[in-house]
Parts: structure tokens; C-alpha cells; sequence
């Protein structure tokens, strides 16, 4: 009953729970930076050594560090981090002092690019082949479609990359194994093929979890007393699947596409490494190497505001889609 | 009856395959409903009784059982050969069912409308305005109060009474010629069943439909049911009008049943219970299933299957204490007493 006044409060309430989720967001970043920040500075090894050649003079070694900030205490060092963050700095990377939001962006669309390929890639053949292997249980096709999602969840992303490069790039040489683009070439073309394995690599790997999440979630509707009740209705199963069934099935997977929208912009690390593709994955693992805390900072803080506003998408998302929650 | 026959099911057998074996849940049952007409199934859980009417709509599952005889004639068809295409087209339009818990029978992200119209829009030729118009008829036929707002909302909106409405509204919503109800009013409050029975039977009244009705509530068959038939471990055991089963039963399950109907009048006496538990169906007795739970088992009742006795036109049991040659029982007190009552219905006397 949708009166003026009862529209009004269901709205108050939303907004309230997007404020009250959105005012959690600054202490909960807090806590995220202390931890990461403890545990870069933990990790054995030397930022500095990056700039150090054999010959170089101890003191120029100290000035370096000097420069950078190295020398002080950890906390102290965190406070002039943190004191950059709240001015909307997000500092200069150790290894090439270029501004890290600067470098962020400019491989955000690769990055974006490629997993909201991926996950449309996943979601497109994941559902699908949920519902029919529900539809089918303890059929062979349900049987097949099982064994290629343990597969899925189960090969190691990285040696599943390599297998594709070593035969559809080495052997067949029919697809480019590295990169975005040829050098030199700037076409749409280019970049699909470019595309083509990265994309097929992150799209099995997702199958598996969201084929399980969507076959045992059908699972359990089918077995619903208003699927029956749909039957008595002279409805077809097919029917019931999809106007009935899917939409149900969905809420679920709500909540896991909201929990994968980190990574669509974090990027995939290993996936971007073993391709060389040049998207936030990719910079975030050469920057783990050289220990270059800022831009691991920021990609952290980065992930953590994306896995809580991924999180607060889900819920919204969940109020529309699930009328009783929506009351 | 004078009526005509709309369905008539002979020798009809179903079985649900399991690991140990199959389970006979329907074993043989002969049953006919006539036009416009009431029939009441009662028998306790595991009787077989929703799993005829289940057998009816072909609504069990193909994988997990199946009709090993028997034919179910409706229309011309026999709709336990007929094809999942021919079934579709027979569901929801000529025979509808209801189940017992309005709560999970409905959708519940689906609004009330688009859960009718989607069955009007399957069967009949309707444009989605002509479909959206009758829901809301529909509605306000089976008693639902402001049927355009209602019809917008979902079922979480409805008390369970309201969502058995709704459900009742699917239903007849294409007129159907047999509405199979099975224990519709079970998971309801006292109150809300007696309404419930109320608009089944006005709306029985206004489309002439038949009603299998489906229940193991004696009170509820007194209420509802033209005839009534008695189901014990996959086989009517008795079968007559509502006042032959009520007044003269002649199956001692079915004496039984009736004497462990809680009345009134029972105050301090403890209620009669009928002792034993059904047979094991997978390995169903050669005899009568019914001999090791009853007092007034004959010998010949473990060696072989009673037939049905003919008791009048309309009434049937089978039991062997109906054979001529079987001795004189006497019934218990409850029985004689409503036998009583029943010559003196015979008789064309009043009765209370």
C-alpha cells in the first residue's frame, strides 16, 4: 500500500542505512590502513635498495632513505602518510615518484575493462548453465557440468593462463599472449584479441562458485511448494525457471557480485601478471615487489572502500529485488 | 447418482522407487467422481491419498515414481498415458489443484497479479488488460477486500487465510471441471477453516465444479463431501455416501476412525486410538493390509485380500467380515449407536 506518507518512511529508512553505512566507512578504512600499513613495514626488505648500486657511498644511501622518510619511526612515518591521505594526497610511488592517484587512473579502464568483461563473460554462462543442471540433476549433463566447475574452482589460475598462452598463442600462434594492444596498433580488434584469453582465464575461474551458487540455489526453489503449485497451474518448467525460479535464485547471487566488486577494479592480480596486462593488478603486484608502500596503500584503501560500497550496492539491490525485505 | 461420470480411475497403481525398493503407495485403486459432486479421501499419513491426486495432475515425479497400472479416464483421455504437452493443457484449466500450505504455494517475489494472470494468460486468450481485470473478479470472488490495491501486493502482505483465498482464485480461474483440494484448510486456524470450507462450497454452487477433497479430518468430510472414500495403506478400504460412512460403516478401520474422532461429549474418557502402525509398503502383506492393527481380524484375512463388498448401490468395503459365510461381529458402541441413527435416517425419520 503505497501511501504518500508510508513511501516516505520506506525512503527515510533507506537513506538512514546509506548514511549510517557510509559514516562506517572512514573508521573502518582506519583500521584497514593501520593493519596494511604494519604489514608492508613488517615484510622483510628494503625499499631503499631499489636506488642502491654496488658502488654507492653509504651516506648517499642514508640520504636517500633520509628523503623518503624511511628513517623515521614506523608510527611517525604513518601519521605523515595519513596526514597526505586526509588532504586527498595520495602520495608519490618510491619508484618513479610519479603522484599514485595519477597512476591509478590511468590503468583504471584496462582494468575495468577487463574484469566487467569477465564478469558479464561469468554471469552470462554461469546462470544459465545453473538452472539447467538443476533442471537436470543427476543427469549426465548435470554430472558434466559439475565436474567442469571442480575443475574450475579447483586449477590454479596462473598454470590455467599459462596452458591457454602455450597453446592457443605458442602452438596454434592464433592469439597474442601479452599485453593490451600491439604496439603501434590502435583498434578495437586489436584489443579483443588481446583481450581473448585474460577474459577466458578470469571467466572460468568465476564459473565454478557462481555455477554452484545459482545449481544449489535452483536446487532448493524447485523444490518449493510454489514451483509445484506452478505446475498444477499447467505451467512448463522452462516457464517456472524463468519467470519464476531465476528471479529468486538471484538474490543470492546478489550478494556475491557484491562481494566481487573489489576485484573488478583491485584486478586480478595474477591474472594481469601472467598476461602483462596493464591494469591496477598488475601494478599493485610490481609494487608489493618493490615494497613501494604508497601505491599499496592506496590499492588497499581502494579495495576496502570498494568491498564496503560493493557490499551497500548488494543491500540496496536486495530491497528491490526482495519485496519482503522492501516492506 | 444420476449424474454423469467426469472421472473415472480403475486399478490404479503407483510406485516410488527407492534404494530398498519400491513403495507401493497406491495399490489398485478404483474410484469415479461425478459431475458437480464432493468426494472426501481421508485416510491417516501415508495412506496414499494425496498421492492419487497427485497421479491425477501426473504432478509426481518421473524420476522417483511411477504409474505401473491402472488408467485415469477424464475426457476422453486417459491421463496416465497422456503426454506432459496434453497435461499442461489439461492443468490449471480443467483440473486445478490446491495444496495445503498457502504460505509456500505462492511466489514470493512475484506480486499477487502477475501469480493469477499468468495462469489466465496460459490457457485462455486474454490481452494482459482483459487478464489484469478478471484477477481482480477473481479476487473479489473468493472474498479478498480491496482487490485492485490488493492485487499489486505481495504474499507477504496476506495473512494465511487470505493466501489460501488467492490461491483458491488461481484455481478456478479458468473454471476448471475438477478442483482437486488437498488438505486445504490443514495448516489453518479453526476459525479460518470453516470460512475457507464455506467459500469452496458457495463457489462449487456457482461453477458446478467437482471437488476431490482431500483431507484426514473426519469434521471437515461431514462438512464438505457428497461421498466419502476411506484410504488404508494404499487401497480404498470403504466407500459410500457421507451418511453411509458416518452412519454405517462397515470396515473396521473406518470403525476406527470414526471412534477416534474427538467429540464433546468424551469429557474423562480417553480417546480411542487405533492401535498398531501401518504396514511397511515395500514389502506390502499378503492379506489385508488392515488385519494386524484389527481386533476383528479372520484368519482368511492374512491369506487374502478382501474384494469390495457391495453394501448398497452407492457403498462398497472390503472386508472379509461382509462375506456371508463370515461370523457375527459385533461393531464397538460407538458404531452401533450411529447405526441406530442410521435406520432411522433410512426410515425417513428426523433425526435431532
Amino acid at each position: 500500500m503505497a501511501t504518500p506518507s508510508l513511501l516516505f518512511w520506506r525512503e527515510l529508512r533507506l537513506s538512514r542505512m546509506i548514511l549510517r553505512r557510509m559514516l562506517q566507512i572512514v573508521p573502518l578504512l582506519f583500521v584497514i590502513s593501520v593493519i596494511s600499513f604494519a604489514l608492508v613495514k613488517l615484510s622483510p626488505g628494503d625499499p631503499v635498495k631499489m636506488f642502491v648500486t654496488p658502488n654507492m657511498h653509504p651516506e648517499d644511501v642514508e640520504r636517500i632513505r633520509r628523503s623518503l622518510g624511511l628513517n623515521l619511526p614506523i608510527y611517525e612515518q604513518y601519521f605523515r602518510w595519513l596526514g597526505q591521505i586526509v588532504h586527498g594526497n595520495l602520495g608519490y610511488s618510491l619508484q618513479n615518484s610519479q603522484p599514485v592517484l595519477g597512476q591509478i587512473l590511468q590503468r583504471l579502464p584496462a582494468t575495468i575493462g577487463l574484469m566487467g568483461t569477465a564478469l558479464a563473460a561469468t554471469l552470462i554462462i554461469a546462470i544459465p548453465l545453473g538452472l539447467v543442471a538443476a533442471k537436470y540433476e543427476n543427469t549426465w549433463i548435470d554430472r558434466l557440468l559439475n565436474m567442469i566447475s571442480y575443475i574450475s574452482i579447483s586449477i590454479p589460475v596462473f598454470w590455467f593462463g599459462i596452458l591457454l598462452i602455450e597453446f592457443f598463442s605458442v602452438k596454434l600462434n592464433w592469439l597474442p599472449s601479452l599485453g593490451m594492444q600491439t604496439i603501434g596498433e590502435n583498434s578495437f580488434v586489436d584489443l579483443a584479441q588481446h583481450a581473448i584469453l585474460p577474459v577466458t582465464t578470469l571467466t572460468f575461474q568465476g564459473c565454478g562458485a557462481y555455477y554452484r551458487y545459482v545449481r544449489s540455489n535452483t536446487l532448493s526453489e524447485i523444490r518449493k511448494s510454489y514451483v509445484e503449485f506452478g505446475h498444477a497451474k499447467g505451467l512448463s518448467i522452462w516457464k517456472l525457471l524463468w519467470s519464476h525460479i531465476l528471479k529468486n535464485v538471484m538474490l543470492p547471487v546478489i550478494t556475491l557480485l557484491g562481494m566481487s566488486l573489489p576485484t573488478l577494479i583491485s584486478g586480478a592480480y595474477i591474472t594481469e601478471s601472467v598476461f602483462s596486462w596493464p591494469g591496477l593488478g598488475l601494478l599493485s603486484v610490481d609494487a608489493i615487489f618493490s615494497l613501494d608502500y604508497p601505491i599499496i596503500m592506496a590499492m588497499t584503501l581502494f579495495s576496502g572502500l570498494m568491498l564496503i560500497l560493493g557490499n551497500l550496492f548488494a543491500d540496496m539491490t536486495y530491497q528491490f529485488v526482495d519485496p519482503r525485505i522492501r516492506k | 447418482m444420476t449424474h454423469s461420470k467426469i472421472l473415472e480411475i480403475e486399478d490404479l497403481t503407483v510406485s516410488f522407487h527407492t534404494r530398498v525398493g519400491d513403495i507401493q503407495a497406491v495399490r489398485g485403486v478404483d474410484l469415479e467422481l461425478y459431475k458437480g459432486e464432493t468426494l472426501a479421501i481421508v485416510g491417516e499419513s501415508g495412506s496414499g491419498k494425496s498421492v492419487t491426486a497427485k497421479a491425477i495432475m501426473r504432478l509426481l515425479s518421473k524420476k522417483q515414481s511411477s504409474i505401473k497400472q491402472g488408467s485415469i479416464l477424464f475426457d476422453g483421455i486417459d491421463l496416465s498415458h497422456a503426454s506432459e504437452g496434453q497435461m499442461m493443457n489439461i492443468r490449471g484449466k480443467d483440473i486445478a489443484m490446491i495444496f495445503q500450505d498457502p504460505m509456500t504455494s505462492l511466489n514470493p517475489t512475484l506480486t499477487i497479479e502477475r501469480q493469477i494472470i499468468e495462469t489466465l494468460r496460459m490457457h485462455q486468450k486474454l490481452t494482459k488488460h482483459e487478464a489484469q481485470k478478471k484477477a481482480v473478479e477473481l479476487l473479489e470472488m473468493v472474498g479478498i477486500p480491496q482487490p485492485e490495491i490488493r492485487n499489486k501486493q505481495y504474499p507477504h502482505q496476506f495473512s494465511g487465510g487470505m493466501r489460501q483465498r488467492v490461491v483458491i482464485a488461481i484455481a478456478i480461474a479458468c473454471n476448471p471441471k475438477i478442483l482437486i483440494a488437498d488438505e486445504p484448510t490443514t495448516a489453518l486456524d479453526v476459525t479460518i477453516q470453516a470460512k475457507i470450507l464455506e467459500l469452496l462450497k458457495d463457489l462449487q454452487k456457482k461453477m458446478d465444479t467437482s471437488i476431490i477433497f482431500i483431507t484426514h479430518d473426519l469434521g471437515v468430510v461431514a462438512n464438505m463431501a457428497n461421498r466419502v472414500a476411506v484410504m488404508y495403506a494404499g487401497k480404498i478400504v470403504e466407500i459410500g455416501t457421507v451418511d453411509e460412512i458416518f452412519y454405517n460403516p462397515k470396515h473396521p478401520y473406518t470403525w476406527g476412525l470414526i471412534c477416534s474422532m474427538p467429540t464433546l461429549d468424551l469429557k474423562d474418557k480417553e480417546l480411542y486410538t487405533i492401535p498398531g502402525s501401518p504396514p511397511d509398503l515395500i514389502h506390502p502383506p499378503k492379506g489385508d493390509a488392515f488385519a494386524p492393527r484389527n481386533p476383528y481380524a479372520l484368519s482368511i484375512d492374512t491369506l487374502e485380500q478382501p474384494p469390495m463388498f457391495r453394501i448398497s448401490d452407492t457403498h462398497y468395503a472390503a472386508t472379509w467380515l461382509l462375506d456371508p459365510k463370515a461370523p457375527k461381529v459385533s461393531p464397538p458402541d460407538e458404531i452401533l449407536r450411529r447405526q441406530q441413527i442410521f435406520e432411522r435416517l433410512e426410515a425417513g425419520e428426523v433425526v435431532q
